[in-house]
């Protein structure tokens, strides 16, 4: 039941509603404003009316049907659904820094900023970068800046025409989607069978055209880019610069810093690595930092900490204050602002709680045991006779296993497997990307789960393969104990229905 | 260690299991000489006693001043109950709703999201969230663009936020889109019509119209609308979300209404926050649909024929569509969406239109008082919503400092955006405000400008 239909008529929050000013209220319902009618609404918006009572249980009830980390394991692929502390959560919405206007003077905000240039000290300790930027609000948003960066950085030497970005074919969709955003066009490159990129295609492929290249490493594939120095090499040769998609820095944190493998610009999604909530698709934020030669090109604002300095400033800023915002008038040849204000700051705040919390010993940790989770999880899944897609590899923080051979036996594809999974307590992990491999699997458990719930979830696997060739029906009707069993997708996109109109929903 | 629950006992038994003598021998691919970077400035971990208190001592130097900044973020009450029901850790921890059947908590959530929206807007339909209003801004000129085909010219007049035309202007421009500044009427603080005029009869992509624009002032969004589509440009409605439960829906805005209502979703329960994270919304008219970047929610039906909710026209998204996507964006702002739900559901729309109304009351009653001090003088008398113009007779940095120094944060300074304007400053008086908060002010004013 949608929360429109709970709604009667009259029903009101009176403990929430601000009482009408005198100025406005009225011995009717007409409000007096000094607004002309002519640009005042006459309908109703289509709100509920429903008390506070209502409103909680219904969206209580919602929240119920929802899979989460708090509730299941969730090892999808590229997403790196790991436990996200409550501290961070507490701690990022204490009373003053929610209050807190973004055009605040800064020194009614020390705390906060001297937080968020502590976070780009440790993001710039732990990728190798000579500056970071946390201004953008999501991983696409920093291959944005990234892109913008780069192409910032060659028109400014004049070498205006590079119009191209190389990017494998494993990439995630944002990449060639970001370079088109930024005016290049782009070249896909294909992977080989080792699961490393191909020399000789990278090496055709580049050229006076050639903008940069786009790199997940380890790649989407759940591999490390062995090649890296080779690809470093090649692409900077032709003028080229290197960009790092950080979808799965937290198989390396501590580990390999992307500035020593010869990356100039990359983005951290912090909603990944740095454990903020994924909130049902977001907020996120996706950090930036960048090469000494990239400093200038910076999305801002960025934080700076200056000495207090004894001479007031022009324009009323306290000399008192340690830290403040670079603006254009430091940064002139910026990409410019990506926000209104200064980016997602609370989900900022979370993750600096996060790194605080980890320390330089927990950065390697987390690398450390996401890749011990995934090798044990790859080594058990072959054992009990599953097609892992590179065998021979090492896993990096995540794996692809394929369900084909079971499909060509059984009929029951990656799709059944990931709806059975459901019945059995556990979010599937990613299917059918990359697209590499048919019928795959993109399995990441990361470094907050435990060795039983892995075993369980071995357990889980190799009881729907037995369902497929004992009763597949059971496997292609999954799931079976949802709140709803599979969906029409091709009616949902062919008969739009993307609000409430007043039909009931039966 | 911190959020690893192994024991010793599990790390051998994991490694005897994959046949590895040490978790080291884990990264043997990754090349040598590139291997355990040090890690220099990250400093040792603290527990979470210490870091509670570094975060305390943090967020107490940070001063809690009475604030009458607006500028496109605003302080409104939020029921107690919008966040308490959004940090749920179903809602909080979940992933993006691609497995549909484990996730009809925050589709259904979305959906009735898109409903509250496209009502309030007066549109078909509503995404379910990008970043924020002023990139949300930049899609939806992308957006026009792609729909209209022929021109890549869009007008962006100068009452638009200054934050808004500078994030466009990063966004669009390595498109080759280009923003053409409309001045506004020096007496009205409204777009110039004249001025506006003059780009008839030349292919235009699309009108931005702000309803409030950035000083607070209504501008004729009938006119506006009529005078895009009589171009062939799109009209794009930038909007504040509380401000439409009182003033009229683009979708209501002249003969045809508004192609595409953009905005930042911050009045609807998201905290000030310094700056984020607030929400992007974007509605639009059906024709458009397939043009809307970011992900959009549908009600379908599953096997038995009963209803869900469910993902739909992933076709225009980067995960299927790649470098023929209609935007790179994938991560949304979804959590602020599911607070702004609940916000709007406890509010209702009598609810929301008091505190639209409230607010209005509050700035104008401020408008008079503030009016009343000594050489201060309200600029652009017309209508307007919940925010103000006021022009000092001495700097209006050094004021705004002084005022800072009493503890009010007396509005947020135009000088550096509209030079011309003089020592002009914006002020918002949201229902947060009490009579006595407006003496405060007005009392914060005096006290500065002697």
């Amino acid at each position: 039941m949608l929360i429109f239909e709970r709604s009667h008529p009259g029903r009101r929050n009176a403990a929430q509603a601000p009482h009408y000013a005198a100025a406005v209220s009225g011995p009717s319902t007409v409000l007096r404003t000094g607004i002309p009618a002519a640009l005042l609404r006459e309908d109703q918006p289509l709100l509920p009316e429903a008390s506070e009572m209502d409103v909680v249980r219904h969206y209580t009830s919602l929240s119920q049907k929802n899979f989460s980390i708090d509730t299941h394991f969730y090892p999808l692929g590229s997403c790196t659904m790991k436990y996200n502390p409550r501290a961070c959560n507490t701690l990022a919405m204490l009373p003053n820094f929610l209050a807190r206007h973004p055009l605040a003077p800064e020194s009614t905000g020390q705390g906060l900023l001297a937080c968020l240039h502590d976070l780009q000290e440790i993001l710039k300790d732990v990728t190798g970068m000579a500056g970071v930027s946390l201004m953008p609000m999501a991983g696409a948003q920093g291959e944005f800046a990234g892109i913008a960066m780069m192409r910032a950085y060659h028109d400014a030497r004049g070498d205006t025409a590079r119009s191209e970005i190389i990017v494998p074919d494993a990439a995630h969709g944002t990449n060639p989607a970001t370079a088109v955003m930024c005016g290049y066009t782009v070249k896909e490159i294909p992977t080989d069978a080792n699961g490393d990129v191909n020399l000789d295609a990278l090496r055709a492929a580049v050229g006076p055209q050639t903008a940069g290249l786009m790199l997940t490493n380890p790649s989407t594939l759940g591999v490390f880019e062995r090649q890296i120095q080779a690809i470093q090499k090649i692409v900077h040769d032709a003028g080229g610069l290197l960009y790092y998609d950080g979808a799965n820095l937290n198989a390396i944190l501590g580990k390999v810093k992307p500035g020593d493998m010869g990356f100039d610009v990359i983005h951290m999604n912090l909603h990944k690595t740095f454990s903020t909530p994924h909130g049902g698709g977001g907020p996120g934020a996706g950090a930036v930092g960048v090469a000494e030669r990239l400093l200038p090109f910076l999305p801002l604002p960025v934080v700076a900490k200056e000495p207090p300095s004894p001479q007031p400033s022009p324009g009323g800023r306290g000399s008192q204050n340690t830290y403040r915002y670079l603006t254009e008038a430091d940064l002139p040849q910026s990409i410019g602002h990506l926000s209104a204000f200064t980016g997602n700051i609370g989900v900022l705040l979370r993750a600096y709680v996060y790194a605080r919390m980890l320390g330089a010993e927990g950065m390697h940790r987390v690398a450390e045991f996401a890749t011990l989770n995934a090798n044990y999880l790859m080594a058990e899944l072959h054992k009990a006779g599953f097609a892992v897609a590179f065998p021979q590899r090492r896993a990096s923080h995540e794996f692809i296993i394929s369900v084909k051979p079971i499909k060509d036996a059984t009929g029951i594809s990656a799709m059944d497997v990931a709806k059975r999974l459901l019945d059995k307590g556990y979010h599937p992990p990613t299917t059918y990307f990359p697209m590499l491999v048919p019928e795959c699997l993109l399995i990441e458990p990361t470094e907050t789960e435990s060795k039983e719930t892995l075993d369980g979830f071995v357990t889980a696997l190799k009881e729907i393969r037995d369902e497929a060739y004992a009763t597949p029906e059971l496997v292609k009707g999954a799931p079976h104990t949802m709140p709803v069993r599979r969906l029409d997708d091709v009616k949902a996109a062919r008969e739009l229905d993307l609000a409430w109109h007043g039909r009931t929903t039966g | 260690m911190p959020f690893i629950p192994h024991t010793e006992h599990d790390i051998q038994a994991m490694l005897a299991s994959i046949g590895a003598t040490n978790i080291d021998a884990l990264f043997d691919e990754i090349p040598a000489a590139l291997r355990n970077g040090k890690l220099n400035t990250t400093g040792d971990g603290l527990n979470e006693m210490q870091v509670a208190r570094l975060m305390r001592e943090r967020a107490a130097q940070d001063a809690q001043p009475l604030n009458f900044i607006g500028a496109g973020a605003y302080e409104h009450h939020i029921p107690a109950a919008v966040w308490e029901i959004a940090t749920r850790g179903e809602f909080y921890t979940a992933y993006t709703p691609y497995q549909a059947e484990a996730s009809q908590g925050t589709l259904q959530v979305l959906y009735e999201y898109q409903t509250m929206m496209a009502s309030l807007t007066g549109m078909d339909a509503s995404n379910a969230s990008l970043y924020d209003g002023a990139s949300g801004l930049a899609e939806a000129i992308l957006m026009a663009v792609r729909a209209h085909k022929s021109s890549r010219r869009v007008l962006l007049p100068a009452t638009v936020s200054p934050f808004y035309r500078s994030v466009a202007q990063s966004i669009v421009k390595l498109q080759g889109i280009e923003l053409i500044d409309i001045p506004f009427d020096i007496a009205t603080g409204t777009a110039d019509i004249k001025a506006l005029q003059q780009h008839a009869g030349s292919n235009i992509a699309a009108l931005v119209i702000p309803q409030p624009n950035f000083f607070g002032a209504l501008e004729d969004v009938g006119a506006l609308t009529d005078w895009a589509h009589a171009q062939g440009a799109l009209a794009i409605a930038l909007v504040n979300p509380l401000a439409l439960a009182l003033l009229k829906a683009p979708g209501n805005w002249g003969a045809k209404g508004a192609d595409i209502a953009v905005g930042d979703g911050q009045p609807l329960g998201a905290p000030l926050s310094s700056g984020g994270p607030y929400f992007g919304f974007m509605c639009c008219k059906q024709a458009l649909v397939r043009q809307m970047p970011g992900r959009i929610i549908g009600r379908t039906v599953d096997l038995d024929g009963k209803p869900g909710f469910t993902l739909t026209l992933q076709a225009r998204e980067q995960h299927i569509r790649r470098a023929k996507a209609t935007s790179n964006i994938c991560s949304n702002q979804g959590l602020m969406a599911t607070a702004a739900t609940i916000h709007m559901a406890l509010l209702g729309a009598d609810g929301l239109r008091r505190a639209a109304a409230a607010s209005h009351a509050n700035t104008q009653a401020l408008a008079v008082q503030a009016g009343g001090v000594q050489g201060v003088k309200r600029l652009f008398g017309g209508a307007h919503f919940h925010e103000i113009v006021l022009h000092l007779p001495k700097s209006s940095a050094a004021v705004l400092s002084g005022m800072a120094g009493q503890g009010v944060l007396g509005g947020h300074d135009l000088q550096p955006h509209y030079p011309q304007l003089g020592n002009a400053i914006l002020v918002c008086a949201t229902e947060t405000k009490t009579p006595e908060d407006l003496q405060r002010y007005v009392a914060a004013l005096r006290h500065a400008l002697q």
